[in-house]
């Protein structure tokens, strides 16, 4: 596999053996000296068009610990900002020389279209609406560490609430989770549902608290202000009250049950209880599992002929 | 030299002569620009070989954008109508979104002198409804219309005041020059790329409802209800329009319309790779938008095949889905797609291509003439079995934004004559 744009192009044996690739990088991980030379020589650079702090990092950590080089652009940084075409952009910096692009972009789509102007592999860290396959695949790696799911998700019930329509991390989670073997139920107003969701491998709800008592995972999705001024939500008050976690909620979900987050949140919004205080919490488990499955990500792109097994 | 300048009697032998009164074999000679003789084996300076091919009053498209003024590196209105003969229009409908746009005589006037200056197919510069196209107020319609100008529109904009488009209505009546609506609801597609659908859905994009187009569409027909003054709907594209209008009709209301190749051949599953040269407005849609389009035209809901050839110089389609422009060329393609997709007598085809859209277009005194001694000989020589693939790098068009990038079709213009002059022979253009 050369490219990483969507969890489509991913086959439940390819996340599986993604999550046992991600078994090594953590382990490499928790060594004394977290580094190996498996992607030595390798360029890796990260071109951020959109804002993100724990992406950019995750990634950049990730292949730190494989030894890769790295540059990272921000459209502040670049000469997009002096009106440089998003072709004219990548092809410049492709002709330093890179074996990876780490793209982060506001437009659905734009890795995609980048594949066609670079030879080098693309991973999508996230477009527009459409994708973040390594949050899906964090999301996942989470999940299978935190309710010792290594063999699939069946059985598993999972809801997804909030901005399910303006989310990546949605439609990934969604085709990665049902991959897996999970009954996923989507969880919004329907307003913020797609205009169709023809084909997804979903069900829907707009009734978060008949669903708690059943629920192995409550995945929260940020739920943005402006939303009201789209007249999409009457306020974010009325949201929290239908949907936000509070206290109350998570005593009505199983012990076992797995709060998740993909960051950053909305404090008060969809999430009303202390994160910190829920036994369930796995959010900060979610941020360090997305620098291993990001090394598992980049190994699996770049590093063929390598064996990790012989890392020191 | 050149062949079309120079002929004194061109014949046209060999084709099947189709108008309005059907079909025939027969020669065409042409003298003086006009039609002087049709038999057999007539004999000229210049013989153009028509074998094979039908012979039919030249193509009339009432949509295209020409982008001159303002966007010459896109398309200059010399390529545009290079694009038009090649295709075998005779008149095109220019549309006013250029910049400045067509709302004084002198842009008007401009556009007209070029396409002149060309001199391969009539340009008719279409006016504004309002100025600047900024839907607030009402263009000069007599002073334009006294310059020549037929058709008004904003399009690439909807007129969204009900008042204001009432007011143009009643204006326009008695000047009698048709306005033209592109149907969308603005509020209801803001920053919409394709239609709203189940692709839009998982492709994670914003999408342009159908019901924008048909809102539009549901109170103009009211307004002209209303007002009794006559309507064209531009490039429709939802199978609930097509139903509006064909009801409208049937109750008697003067409404025209037109649709537009791409909404008869493509659907919105083309922008899986958001690939923006399928970017267009109103967008691609389904599988049963295409049959309602089919039905429509069969059925004469829909009067007109008209392009909205719309190019876009190519760094401007190389942008993610969402910052690219809408538009996709047409003018080289829609015979042959009308041929290739349509379950049509090929005579209703011509007719969508022709005299209807010569009519709406208000050059019905001289495009989409019957074929008689005495008309003027604007006319399209097509082999309509003729099969090729489209290559984007071989049209004529500055820009190459063509959704039919190695598609095979059937249909091809063999000759295109206007005012008497060959302006295309054997596929070529003769300037």
């Amino acid at each position: 596999m050369k490219h990483l744009l969507s969890i489509e192009d991913l086959g439940a044996d390819d996340i599986h053996r993604l999550l046992e690739l991600t078994d090594h990088m953590v382990e490499i991980s928790s060594r004394p000296i977290p580094k190996v030379p498996a992607l030595r020589g390798k360029n890796v650079v990260s071109l951020f068009f959109e804002d993100s702090t724990r992406t950019r990092t995750s990634f950049d950590t990730a292949a730190k610990r494989l030894s890769a080089d790295t540059m990272n652009f921000t459209v502040s940084s670049s000469s997009v900002s002096k009106g440089e075409s998003l072709r004219d952009t990548i092809e410049t910096i492709a002709a330093m020389g890179v074996d990876a692009f780490v793209i982060r972009h506001r437009s659905s789509g734009a890795p995609e279209m980048i594949t066609r102007w670079t030879n080098a592999s693309i991973i999508n860290a996230g477009d527009g609406w459409h994708q973040h396959p390594t949050q899906a695949l964090l999301d996942c790696y989470t999940i299978r560490t935190g309710l010792n799911r290594r063999d699939g998700f069946d059985g598993l019930h999972i809801a997804i609430v909030g901005d399910i329509r303006h989310s990546r991390v949605a439609r990934s989670d969604v085709q990665a989770f049902a991959a897996l073997g999970a009954r996923v139920t989507l969880v919004a107003p329907p307003t913020l549902l797609p205009p169709s969701i023809e084909g997804w491998p979903v069900e829907v709800s707009h009734d978060l608290d008949s669903l708690l008592p059943d629920l192995d995972v409550l995945y929260l999705l940020r739920v943005q202000r402006e939303r009201m001024e789209e007249a999409l939500l009457p306020s974010l008050h009325e949201y929290s009250l239908l949907y936000g976690l509070t206290d109350a909620r998570a005593a009505r979900l199983p012990p076992h049950a797995l709060v998740m987050h993909p960051g950053p949140m909305n404090r008060g919004v969809e999430m009303v209880a202390d994160p910190g205080e829920l036994p369930g919490s796995v959010i900060l488990n979610q941020v360090t599992n997305g620098v291993a499955v990001r090394m598992a990500v980049l190994f699996w792109l770049l590093g063929s002929g390598t064996d990790l097994s012989e890392a020191p | 030299m050149t062949l079309g300048d120079t002929v004194t009697r061109l014949v046209i032998r060999g084709g099947t002569l189709l108008d309005q009164s059907g079909e025939r074999i027969g020669d065409l000679a042409i003298e003086d620009g006009r039609i002087a003789a049709v038999g057999d084996k007539l004999t000229g300076d210049t013989v153009l070989d028509a074998h094979g091919c039908k012979v039919s009053p030249g193509f009339v498209d009432l949509h295209v954008h020409l982008r001159e003024p303002g966007k010459e590196e896109a398309e200059t209105i010399e390529t545009g109508s290079r694009a038009a003969a090649l295709g075998g229009f005779t008149a095109v409908v220019a549309m006013p979104n250029t910049n400045p746009a067509h709302d004084t005589v002198s842009v008007v006037d401009f556009v007209r002198a070029q396409g002149q200056k060309a001199g391969l197919c009539e340009v008719l510069p279409s006016g504004c409804i309002t100025v600047g196209r900024a839907g607030t107020q009402l263009a000069p319609f007599a002073e334009l219309a006294a310059a020549g100008v037929h058709l008004f529109t904003d399009d690439g904009n909807g007129v969204q005041d009900p008042q204001l488009m009432r007011r143009a209505l009643e204006y326009a009546g008695p000047l009698g020059i048709v306005l033209a609506q592109h149907c969308e609801v603005a509020a209801l597609t803001k920053g919409a790329v394709m239609h709203e659908g189940a692709c839009c859905s998982r492709l994670g994009v914003p999408g342009w409802p159908a019901i924008a187009e048909e809102l539009m569409v549901m109170r103009d027909i009211e307004l002209v209800r209303l007002t009794g003054v006559s309507m064209h709907f531009l490039h429709l594209s939802t199978a609930g329009s097509v139903q509006m209008v064909r009801a409208a009709k049937a109750d008697g209301l003067a409404i025209t319309a037109e649709a537009a190749p791409h909404h008869f051949t493509l659907t919105d599953e083309q922008l899986n790779g958001y690939d923006p040269v399928f970017k267009v407005n109103p967008p691609l849609r389904t599988r049963a938008d295409i049959d309602a389009i089919k039905a429509g035209l069969a059925d004469g809901t829909i009067d007109s095949i008209a392009t909205d050839h719309a190019p876009h110089a190519p760094h401007t389609k190389e942008v993610p889905l969402d910052e690219a422009p809408p538009g996709m060329l047409g003018l080289e393609t829609a015979l042959a797609l009308s041929i290739s997709e349509l379950d049509m007598p090929l005579a209703d085809i011509v007719a969508a291509l022709s005299w209807k859209p010569a009519a709406i277009a208000g050059v019905a005194d001289r495009h989409g003439r019957p074929i008689a001694v005495g008309e003027p000989a604007n006319l399209t020589v097509f082999d309509p079995s003729q099969s090729w693939t489209v290559v984007p790098a071989q049209l004529a068009s500055k820009s190459r934004n063509t959704p039919y990038a190695g598609r095979s079709v059937r249909g091809k213009v063999r000759h295109t004559i206007l005012n008497g002059k060959a302006v295309v022979v054997n596929g070529v253009a003769t300037r």
